[in-house]
């Protein structure tokens, strides 16, 4: 079952296709990755489904319901879509807690005058979502000794980090990363790719990410979506995407496939 | 120097004094406010209750302006709104002050949510020009709604009252001005603890990533204009309990500028800045005169020679700040603060 449907999707900008035609399914707790070379139109198709941009044509369908043009961004947030961005958007003036804390920002009540006052109802909220942070995501990610600190002050890697801790806090069904590990060390990849796979695996969050790390995506996909020029090439298992002609074609522009294939798969399997 | 950091709950690390030192220099800091007017002079008492008035006001643009992000130059149409409130309330209505003060707030609050509409498209110098409007049009409305506000003649009002008792003196307002500011300023920092306050913060820094977190943009920045529209007005309705009388002249544009730069110069974004900011710009003045004051016996001259240089040392001690120290006040007090807990240490 997918959780995600993208179907026949079109967008364009005055006379730039960005998106064309474009069809694929994102099954349900899996990780899913969207590959293709720049420009390809990986991050429009991101902002079509966090509803920063409005298609001409197509659907998307989350859970079953197709999200119409009319539902913005903040209430797809709070259908349980969240998101990361590929240069990390976080609030620089505030410290990590507060980074986490505003990802649960979605499912607190409190109003204004209780905000003010901070008595009764306000408060614990205040406080179950400080102890729900600090236990189940601060915890989980390794990021405790920082959480005093401002987001500014941290190196690329633990903003990145934060960035992932804040989606979190969303409790969200389908969590978007827009290039998780790039500019990352090997240290650092391999960190955030465990902590991918346990979020998928014991917290059940389906993941749909974009990635140009083809170690990563290949080690830790389930499924995988091929986007070049605005149009899907392919999409499958990861070893069927590996041996795609086209996709061979598009990230390398070369018909000579045999020298190639071993090129991109130098484990060496039988092509 | 301090160490260590042993605390046992999330309640206590969340709460707004963290350590037993924070909370004794605050309760002698409310017992010096209590004291004070014992004391002073009705010189300093004057000044006191300006201080306790402009500390309301500044912290309102804070949370507008430093806060959220949103440069507002209508802040003395606000208080102008709330002042026009009291006024008239007092003079056609027996209303005691706590009444009159709260529907002040509530009628800036109003206005000021009209004034944020356009804040969803305008940003930054645009949306400012766009509360200058807002401010200019407000003061339009003040001098020519004669049957209401008086017209260019304003309208005098009758000392504040609660139960049978009035204020009619600085001694006493002193008393209802003070509370009012700490009372409000320790709402505000309550804001800034839950997640409205975060999501004013989020605005300022990144109004993209705040939407896709479940933010409604328009809905939090009208909760802002709103919110600091209220501290305006009441600040506006003690401004005309103080002097009784309201003109149009009471609420220039130059005082929106006045309590913009008492959030520069206090600091952005930081509500101790704005208390020092306000406290800054109300007193700097009166220091320059004092020193004209002092001055004389030994320059005869001296107030024909310093009265025009008054604006210009305060001109310059703006731009000194902002140079030297563009965090404004409160990080000057941070450094001494941390100096303290380090000391014998340096770093």
């Amino acid at each position: 079952m997918s959780i995600l449907e993208i179907k026949n999707l079109s967008l364009s900008f005055g006379g730039v296709t960005a998106l064309q035609d474009v069809s694929f399914r994102v099954p349900e707790n899996t990780v899913t990755t969207i590959i293709g070379p720049n420009g390809a139109g990986k991050t429009s198709l991101f902002n079509c489904i966090s509803g920063f941009y409005k298609p001409q044509q197509g659907t998307i369908s989350y859970q079953g319901e197709v999200l119409s043009g009319r539902i913005k961004p903040p209430q797809r947030a709070s259908l349980g879509l969240a998101r990361t961005f590929q240069n990390i958007a976080l609030f620089r003036g505030m410290t990590v807690l507060d980074n986490i804390k505003l990802g649960a920002h979605v499912h607190m009540k409190s109003g204004l005058l209780g905000s003010l006052v901070y008595f009764g109802a306000a408060r614990r909220e205040e406080m179950m979502v400080r102890k729900d942070v600090e236990r189940r995501i601060i915890d989980f990610l390794e990021i405790d000794h920082i959480r005093r600190q401002p987001v500014a002050s941290l190196s690329y890697g633990l903003q990145k980090r934060v960035e992932l801790a804040r989606a979190l806090a969303m409790q969200p069904t389908v969590l978007m990363l827009d290039e998780p590990v790039a500019g990352m060390n090997r240290e650092e990849k391999e960190d955030m790719a465990r902590f991918i796979l346990d979020i998928r695996e014991e917290w059940g969050i389906t993941v749909l990410m974009v990635e140009h790390d083809m170690g990563m995506v290949m080690d830790i996909s389930d499924h995988i979506a091929v986007l070049n020029f605005g149009q899907v090439v392919t999409e499958g298992l990861p070893a069927d995407v590996q041996k795609n002609p086209e996709v061979i074609k598009a990230y390398l522009g070369n018909s000579d496939i045999d020298s190639l294939r071993t090129k991109l798969n130098p484990a060496g399997e039988a092509a | 120097m301090r160490i260590g950091d042993a605390k046992q709950t999330y309640e206590s690390d969340e709460a707004i004094w963290t350590t037993a030192t924070q909370k004794f220099w605050f309760a002698l800091f409310l017992l010096a406010l209590l004291v004070f007017p014992l004391l002073a002079n009705s010189y300093l008492l004057y000044l006191g209750c300006l201080v306790g008035i402009a500390v309301i006001s500044t912290t309102g643009l804070n949370i507008l302006t430093g806060f959220t992000g949103l440069i507002s130059l209508g802040q003395a149409g606000f208080m102008g709104v709330g002042g026009y409130t009291v006024a008239w309330l007092s003079l056609n209505t027996g209303l005691p002050f706590p009444i009159t003060l709260l529907l002040a707030g509530l009628m800036a609050a109003a206005v000021g949510i009209l004034v944020g509409l356009p804040s969803l498209r305008v940003k930054g110098l645009y949306l400012a020009i766009a509360t200058l409007a807002a401010s200019v049009f407000l003061h339009f409305i003040f001098a020519e709604w004669e049957p209401v506000t008086g017209g260019m003649g304003g309208l005098s009002l009758e000392p504040a009252h609660l139960f049978g008792f009035t204020f009619q003196s600085d001694f006493r307002m002193y008393f209802v001005i003070v509370p009012l500011a700490v009372l409000m300023v320790l709402a505000a920092s309550n804001v800034f603890r839950t997640r409205i306050g975060r999501a004013f913060i989020a605005i300022r820094d990144r109004d993209i990533s705040a939407e896709i977190l479940g933010i409604n943009l328009l809905h939090y920045k009208l909760m802002s204009f709103a919110l600091s529209s209220f501290y305006a007005g009441v600040a506006g309705g003690l401004f005309a309990y103080f002097y009784r009388v309201v003109t149009p002249e009471s609420f220039p544009l130059s005082m929106s500028i006045f309590y913009l730069a008492a959030v520069i110069v206090g600091g952005m974004g930081n509500l101790l800045g704005g208390i020092l900011g306000a406290a800054f710009m109300t007193l700097i003045p009166e220091a320059l005169k004092l020193l004209t004051s002092a001055l004389t016996p030994f320059y005869p001259n001296a107030p024909v020679f310093m009265s025009p240089m008054l604006e210009i040392i305060f001109g310059a001690l703006i731009v000194g700040f902002l140079i030297f120290e563009p965090h404004g006040l409160a990080e000057i007090w941070h450094r001494i603060r941390r100096f303290f807990r380090l000391w014998p240490f340096r770093t």
